[in-house]
């Protein structure tokens, strides 16, 4: 690390995408062998090709492949290799810490919930992009937090972006317009992103859904659209709707069971009595 | 470590000895994935934090010893009923630091 510390401290800064790959353990006779030195460090970036070597070139290719396929998952991990690089050997330890950029939250619909789920979002490290077409309420003075605000319809701003979004990336559709709504839906379940919440009443969604079959959505695709968004957690101010948004997220990403209002039924607002 | 890159270049500039930890694995319960780090100066003066503040001390006095020697080192912090005593992490997991030197 230490050697190669000054160019990861300014590919940092710029917020370059990249792998510090480190020698941690040196594993059974390894003395013996020729194995690089505790702390040897491999920067894998992207754009800016690699720095460094653990002194051996077939095993700083492996490492290099493998740091690549770290970076898209957005996971630090170790992983063990031979002397120079082979599979199923552990006669080094490597570990392949991950400096990813921020996944992206796109939120389409400059509404009050939209405020609210913007800072939610922020304390989760998203980077934060607020789209609506219509430019008296797609304003930055309007969402101070926002990373991006982008006036523009959801479909052309979704197929502009697309190639960079991966399943790191949400999309929250606020708009409550089906106007708005319907094209934003189509557009992001063409994109790899790995959530896409909407909001809306059972009974909006409902008509969305049908809106959606006329606009030749695979019915089939409809699982993947979290409607009504969020989790059953009673929410109801701008602010507990946006922490219900953002679990829901959370528990997507890990994979665990959670009450969705998706999965529920009856109405999202219990009533005062 | 993102966050703790101007404090470890503000030592660095001032001439200070610099060890970095990160967390590098994790075994069942714990609070940090890996890439968790903090970074430890000559004058024990910490930034950031591998677990939830239970084996932040253990890992100061092992910075200090990887300042004395200059080698890095892969610290094991675990909890098993044969060392009950021993530093751990509460909730039972067991994690592996790797300490370096930035000098």
């Amino acid at each position: 690390m230490e050697r190669i510390f000054s160019r990861f401290a300014a590919l940092v800064a710029r917020d370059e995408p990249l792998v510090v790959a480190t020698v941690i353990e040196r594993g059974g006779d390894g003395a013996a062998k020729e194995l690089p030195a505790l702390g040897a460090t491999l920067l894998v970036s992207p754009s800016n090709g690699v720095t460094g070597s653990l002194g051996n070139d077939l095993l700083d290719a492996v490492v290099a492949r493998d740091a690549t396929a770290a970076l898209a998952s957005g996971r630090s991990v170790a992983r063990h290799y031979g002397a120079a690089g082979e599979a199923r050997r552990d006669e080094l330890t490597v570990f392949l810490d991950v400096f990813a950029p921020a996944p992206r939250m796109i939120i389409f619909g400059a509404v009050d919930f939209t405020g609210a789920l913007v800072k939610v979002a922020k304390i989760l490290g998203f980077h934060v992009t607020v789209c609506d077409a219509r430019p008296i309420f797609a304003t930055a003075r309007r969402f101070p937090d926002a990373d991006q605000v982008v006036v523009a319809w959801p479909q052309v701003y979704l197929e502009e972006v697309a190639h960079t979004l991966s399943e790191r990336d949400a999309v929250c559709v606020l708009t409550h317009d089906h106007k708005f709504d319907v094209p934003a839906i189509v557009a992001a379940l063409a994109t790899p992103i790995g959530y896409l919440g909407a909001m809306g009443s059972r009974r909006t969604h409902a008509e969305r859904i049908e809106r959606l079959i006329e606009a030749g959505v695979d019915p089939a695709r409809f699982q993947e659209i979290m409607a009504p968004i969020g989790l059953a957690i009673g929410a109801r101010s701008p602010e507990e709707t946006a922490v219900a948004i953002c679990a829901e997220i959370v528990a997507r990403r890990a994979g665990v069971p959670a009450h969705s209002l998706r999965d529920a039924t009856g109405p999202l607002h219990q009533s005062e009595n | 470590m993102k966050e703790l890159l101007s404090d470890i270049e503000l030592w660095r500039a001032r001439g200070q000895r610099v060890v970095l930890a990160r967390v590098v694995t994790l075994a069942g319960s714990g609070p940090r994935d890996p890439g968790a780090a903090m970074a430890i100066n000559e004058a024990s003066e910490v930034v950031g934090s591998v677990s939830g503040g239970c084996v932040e001390g253990a890992v100061v006095s092992e910075a200090l010893a990887v300042l004395e020697s200059g080698q890095p080192r892969l610290c094991t912090f675990g909890y098993s009923d044969d060392e009950a005593f021993a530093v751990g992490l509460t909730c039972g997991g067991t994690i592996q630091i790797f300490l370096e030197p930035l000098e």
